[in-house]
């Protein structure tokens, strides 16, 4: 059976390099996945895309990612936080561009990138400055306007539990975008909390199968701001 | 005089049924909760993947990983669900929130809500505003009844940034309850002491004054 277990923070996060795209779950705090943005704060590349919902709280986290240059675009929902100020400086000073994405919107770009589909119609935005540049379609007399898929090089998520799989379960509001955005990378890894054996996660509670995850990282004596050291 | 925070909210869990699925937007809409009686079966839903949302924990029983859209700490309700983002907002743009209590820079009219994005800002916080305001069956809006400077939030057309076109049905205000209707927008509760004729002129649009009753502040 393939090891999904990375050893070390290292050895999970250092498939990324420059120019990728990244989606990086979680909402405010539960859910975001830092020792792993932390390995790619030390691997010290450039001109990442990063996906996630929000700009990053304080200096942790996305905004860690932010702080120390790694992110040239931002696709995010709801940027303009006070505890967002690492991205507002940058932005600010044209150091990093944004597209902002209606949350619902977002979710299911990622989804239908995962699912393989080439895009949807939602009634989300229709009208407004965000419609701007997409395609109007009138269904049963409803209005809607076309979204694309928005997949991955890389997805980071965080889950509470794996087993030798990759077979995943969230706890709580952590798990929010975590068990999407999984599913629309090409590379996916998980940080998790606590590995288990084969059998130990209920089939009927398994919220991602591990045929989405390419490797999950324990994290087990890391914590976050440490490092790989 | 013009109504409290709380009293406003008060005004709004009244109108809020039996067995209704619920969303609060951040802010103000965040203080109906303690206002709904505790034998009335309102649920709430949080567009983070919560629903069933209860209040916030007990000193000591507080989880990080269980926060509000506004990302307060919150509890679950027994019986309550987490869900994924996909599922959180198939619930809102899918029609299965029955009401949407959000805050808003101004209403017009005919329904129209502005309240993701000021005018003078280069972008906006659009958060799960659009999702929310798009699918809810109803959208009742919560806010002051004008801005911090005396201008009308209430007016006959947008000047605004749209969130969603034609979607708000009632207007909770800190002068009164206003009902968005096809044609005409209703005055239909006023705060005591307050008349019409001031509700009218602190408002950019034409009310209907003919039916209003005083709020009663004693539930």
């Amino acid at each position: 059976m393939q090891n999904k277990r990375a050893h070390t923070l290292l050895e999970a996060v250092n498939v990324i390099t420059d120019g990728m795209t990244i989606l990086i779950g979680g909402f405010g705090g539960p859910g975001v996945p830092e020792i792993l943005i932390d390995g790619v704060c030390e691997l010290g590349v450039k001109n990442l895309t990063i996906v996630s919902n929000n700009a990053g709280t304080d200096k942790s986290g996305v905004a860690r990612l932010m702080d120390v240059g790694c992110v040239s675009k931002l696709i995010c929902t709801f940027p303009w936080a006070k505890e967002s100020y690492v991205f507002k400086e940058l932005y600010d000073n044209d150091k990093i561009s944004l597209e902002i994405v209606p949350q619902g919107t977002l979710a299911e770009r990622i989804r239908t990138a995962g699912a393989g589909l080439g895009g949807f119609l939602t009634p989300t935005g229709v009208g407004t400055d965000l419609a701007e540049g997409k395609q109007p379609h009138t269904i049963d007399g409803k209005d809607y306007i076309l979204e694309l898929p928005l997949g991955a090089d890389i997805a980071l998520v965080k889950a509470h539990k794996a087993d030798l799989r990759g077979n995943l379960i969230y706890h709580k509001s952590a798990r929010n975008f975590n068990p999407i955005m999984v599913m629309a990378a090409d590379h996916s890894i998980v940080e998790v909390s606590e590995e288990v054996s084969i059998g130990e996660l209920d089939p009927e509670n398994i919220i991602t199968p591990g045929v989405f995850v390419d490797s999950y990282f324990v994290t087990g004596r890391y914590k976050v701001g440490s490092g790989s050291k | 005089m013009l109504l409290s925070r709380n009293q406003i909210a008060a005004c709004v869990a009244k109108d809020l049924q039996e067995n209704w699925l619920v969303n609060l937007g951040i802010g103000m809409p965040t203080l109906i909760p303690e206002f709904i009686p505790k034998e009335r079966n309102v649920l709430f839903h949080s567009e983070n993947g919560v629903v069933g949302m209860g209040p916030p924990p007990l000193p000591g029983e507080e989880d990080l990983d269980l926060i509000s859209a506004g990302k307060g700490l919150i509890t679950l309700i027994p019986g309550g669900a987490y869900v994924n983002h996909t599922d959180s907002f198939a619930i809102a743009r899918g029609g299965r929130l029955d009401c949407a209590v959000l805050g808003a820079f101004q209403v017009a009219a005919n329904g129209d809500l502005c309240n993701w994005r000021l005018p003078h800002q280069k972008s906006g916080s659009v958060g799960g505003a659009m999702d929310i305001a798009a699918g809810a069956k109803r959208v009742y809006v919560m806010m002051t009844h004008t801005t911090r400077e005396g201008d009308a939030k209430i007016i006959a057309e947008r000047t605004y940034p749209l969130t969603a076109g034609g979607v708000v049905s009632k207007i909770y205000t800190d002068m009164g309850v206003i009902s968005v209707e096809a044609n005409e927008l209703i005055l239909e509760g006023i705060a005591p002491g307050i008349t019409p004729e001031e509700v009218q002129s602190a408002t950019g649009a034409h009310l209907n004054i003919e039916h209003v009753q005083e709020i009663s502040l004693n539930t």
